[in-house]
């Protein structure tokens, strides 16, 4: 009887511990599970901070650069264009345009570089042999600055002002040390005297390391290096950020809205739904080439436009919000619809009073984030000649223009390395900003206008 | 509700068709395409010139290789296509065919200088004496050992030559993509094959294969990007030794370190005397259909050729380019003021 009892009790014994070692085991493989799961997180966001961290520890020190902050003076007997003409009363419009034109030129074509040689010879009086060496402190392209200013006002002539110097690429890169100052001559871009210069104009302050406002106003340039900016391309990309959302936000929603609420369901219905979804996937040069076929080969619209950009990007996106869209129509409770249509609304009424309106958050977040991750297309782009380099800031959207991605492509590319690696990182900082502030936008939108059933 | 659908819709439908419209406008600035070799001297020209000439607006130049380039030239006339086509290889017949069919027939060829190809290795890592024998040697899928052509045995450049680092061989040589592969090939390569009397005894296409094939085991690596990709992969294989363009190593001297070719240092007197061997003639095509609607082209094109703009002293030689000799720029200009159709 007695052993019996003990039977059961041992077999009930070896069941406990099978559970607990089982418990045990299960409870490891959890434990592993959540370890894994978390060192890849962290290895996730180890990288993110890595690239978040090399970008912005080598594009940072390029939102500053190297400016000759000096009196010029506007000397006349080196400037010499008689005065700005003046519209006769007996001169037709295009005559005038002639001559001004003429004037233009006349004062193009005045030694600028002597002006800066002369205003750096006054801090630098033992450069005064030295006229071409000189020169190359500051950036080519300022000299258009000074003619511009005249330009603007020829009263300047013969008096001082105040003026912000770029200092050249090379200068900027020496400064900062973005190049070994410890290598000899031959390896330098700039020759010894000038060098030295450099160190002495910013150790009495008159080259300064100020905040590069030209970074963001100016176009690219190839001929002043250090006047290359991103304006001409954030521009560009300005236009088509505007024409995707006026064109595949409407089209895109209104679409989703049909397919969703209205279209019936068939075979063909079925067909178009599976197509936009694949329409999703499809890789943007395959959008790329089609947007040089179509818009540029077929309809004729300009080369390097931000119209076709815009275009070629909206039909990239438009899948992106029609699925946004039907998702965010398909979170709207029938009960709406039907309250609508039971206290009399029209089919179009439901749609647009209340089912429209109540899934406008997410058909909003869809749409955002939509046009974000289309303002960082490269690809498509460089099909429809958008990565053509172009030297003055767009007006239109048919104007050529550059777009933020291909401008990061493009200073990638440049022969100077020492000067371009810290402006593409700026540019990435600028793109990266434009897109997580676009993402921003879209949480907080969603935030506040979401509601929960 | 609605009113606002109709706006948008017509917002649509008018952007639409004010797109398609444009078309009727004509084009008021120079579009240039072509060689990634021409375009930082055709953009600095560009540049200058919508700087000097209030009455233009500023060229566009793209890039897209001298081949693209040149196809985009000769898909026809009229304001959609490119005026312009940079190139760093003379035009084929081949292509003055497929313009003309397009109706492109009056093409004016213009030389601007030329351009210098160097060998470069990190400036941290020994100093090379190359020869067009040397590079062969190392590039060859098949080099001639005891008289019969044997697989590249060579790892080591100091295996090639005693006189060459004891490094070893990783070529980084520009891909076929690229109009400076051609002229690798051409003036390095070929020569280097020529000089070994085992191949020259070959006959026919044994003979060019012998010279054409290039390894396959890694060590030469095509590089479709630009330069600064081959740059990239001297920062990752220290041993690796690059080409590159002259004016991209002069402008990253601190990082790279020139080999010299034949015993000659390449410089931009060098290259321009013809003491340094590797060079090469850039061009860039007018299509002549262009000059009168186009505003600006005949300016453009005299321009470029302004001792001012690609003379001695100019703002392209600094950026790299090898002048012409007067006499030979003074030709060019006459030949296209004549309107000389090149074919």
């Amino acid at each position: 009887m007695n052993q019996e009892a003990q039977a059961p009790r041992g077999a009930l014994e070896i069941r406990k511990r099978q559970i607990e070692s089982s418990l045990q085991r299960r409870h490891r493989t959890e434990r592993t599970f959540r370890a894994v799961g978390l060192a890849a997180v962290i290895m996730g966001l180890g990288f993110v901070a890595l690239l978040f961290a090399t970008i912005l520890a080598k594009g940072l020190p390029a939102f500053w650069q190297a400016t000759v902050t000096t009196e010029v003076f506007f000397d006349p007997a080196v400037i010499k264009v008689e005065a700005r003409p003046v519209r006769a009363a007996d001169e037709n419009p295009q005559q005038f345009r002639d001559r001004e034109l003429a004037w233009l030129n006349r004062l193009g074509m005045v030694n600028w570089n002597r002006i800066i040689e002369d205003t750096l010879i006054t801090h630098l009086p033992d450069a005064a042999e030295k006229r071409p060496l000189v020169r190359q402190l500051v950036t080519s392209g300022e000299r258009f600055k000074l003619r511009d200013m005249v330009a603007a006002d020829p009263g300047l002539i013969g008096k001082r002002a105040q003026v912000e110097l770029l200092a050249d690429a090379n200068v900027d890169v020496w400064l900062k040390g973005n190049i070994d100052r410890s290598l000899d001559d031959s390896q330098q871009q700039l020759r010894p005297e000038v060098r030295a210069w450099a160190d002495e104009l910013k150790e009495r302050g008159v080259i300064q390391n100020s905040f590069n406002t030209s970074f963001f106003v100016n176009p690219d340039s190839r001929s002043s290096l250090a006047s290359a900016g991103l304006g001409g391309a954030f521009i560009g990309t300005l236009y088509m950020m505007a024409i995707v959302i006026f064109l595949s936000v409407p089209i895109g929603v209104l679409s989703a809205l049909y397919l969703e609420e209205f279209a019936p369901r068939n075979r063909f219905t079925d067909l178009i739904e599976v197509n936009i979804n694949n329409l999703a996937a499809v890789p943007s040069i395959i959008f790329g080439l089609l947007g040089a076929a179509v818009f540029i080969n077929w309809l004729h619209l300009p080369l390097s436009a931000p119209l076709v950009g815009g275009l070629v990007l909206s039909l990239m996106t438009l899948p992106t919000v029609i699925i946004a869209t039907r998702s965010a129509l398909k979170a709207i409770p029938p009960s709406i619809r039907q309250a609508a249509l039971g206290i009399g609304a029209s089919k179009m009424q439901t749609m647009f009073h209340h089912v429209l309106p109540l899934a406008m958050p997410g058909i909003l977040t869809g749409a955002i984030i939509g046009v974000a991750q289309a303002i960082g297309e490269t690809a498509p782009l460089l099909l429809i000649g958008m990565s053509a380099f172009v030297a003055t800031l767009p007006v239109t959207p048919l104007d050529q223009s550059a777009a933020l991605p291909v401008q990061i492509y493009l200073w990638q590319g440049n022969e100077l390395r020492n000067f371009f690696e810290a402006r593409t990182s700026a540019a990435i900082i600028v793109l990266l900003a434009l897109m997580l502030s676009l993402n921003a936008l879209a949480i907080w939108l969603r935030k506040k206008f979401e509601r929960r059933w | 509700m609605k009113l606002k659908q109709c706006v948008i819709g017509a917002a649509v439908a008018g952007m639409l068709t004010g797109g398609v419209s444009a078309t009727a406008f004509a084009r008021d600035n120079i579009q240039i395409a072509g060689s990634s070799t021409v375009l930082p001297f055709a953009s600095i020209v560009a540049e200058e010139f919508g700087n000097a000439l209030a009455q233009f607006k500023t060229p566009v130049v793209a890039s897209g290789g001298s081949s693209g380039g040149l196809r985009q030239f000769c898909q026809g006339v009229g304001p959609n296509t490119i005026d312009i086509a940079n190139s760093s290889r003379p035009i084929k017949s081949a292509e003055v065919e497929s313009c003309a069919g397009a109706g492109v027939k009056n093409i004016h060829e213009i030389k601007i200088g030329y351009d210098g190809i160097v060998f470069a290795s990190r400036a941290d890592k020994g100093s090379f004496a190359l020869t067009p024998k040397h590079v062969f040697a190392a590039a060859a899928a098949e080099v001639p050992q005891d008289g019969k052509m044997v697989k590249n045995p060579y790892t080591r450049w100091s295996q090639i030559d005693a006189s060459l680092p004891d490094q070893e061989i990783v070529l980084v040589i520009p891909g076929s993509n690229h109009g400076t592969r051609e002229v690798f090939e051409e003036k390095v390569t070929h020569p280097g094959c020529a000089e070994f009397p085992e191949i020259k005894a070959l006959e026919g296409d044994a003979k060019k294969a012998a010279c054409n094939n290039l390894r396959q085991d890694g060590r030469v690596i095509d590089i479709a990007g630009d330069y600064t990709e081959t740059l990239g992969r001297l920062d990752a294989q220290a041993d690796a030794v690059g080409v590159f363009g002259l004016s991209f190593y002069d402008q990253n001297r601190d990082r790279l370190k020139v080999a010299t070719v034949g015993g000659v240092v390449p410089s931009l007197a060098t290259v321009a005397s013809g003491e340094y061997p590797v060079s090469r003639p850039l061009y860039f095509y007018v299509k002549g259909e262009h000059i009168g609607v186009i505003p600006g082209i005949n300016e453009y094109v005299e321009f470029f050729l302004s001792e001012a703009v690609s003379g001695s002293g100019s703002p392209l030689e600094a950026a790299g380019l090898i002048p012409l000799p007067d006499a030979e720029r003074a030709q060019v200009l006459a030949d296209f003021a004549a309107r000389k159709v090149a074919r």
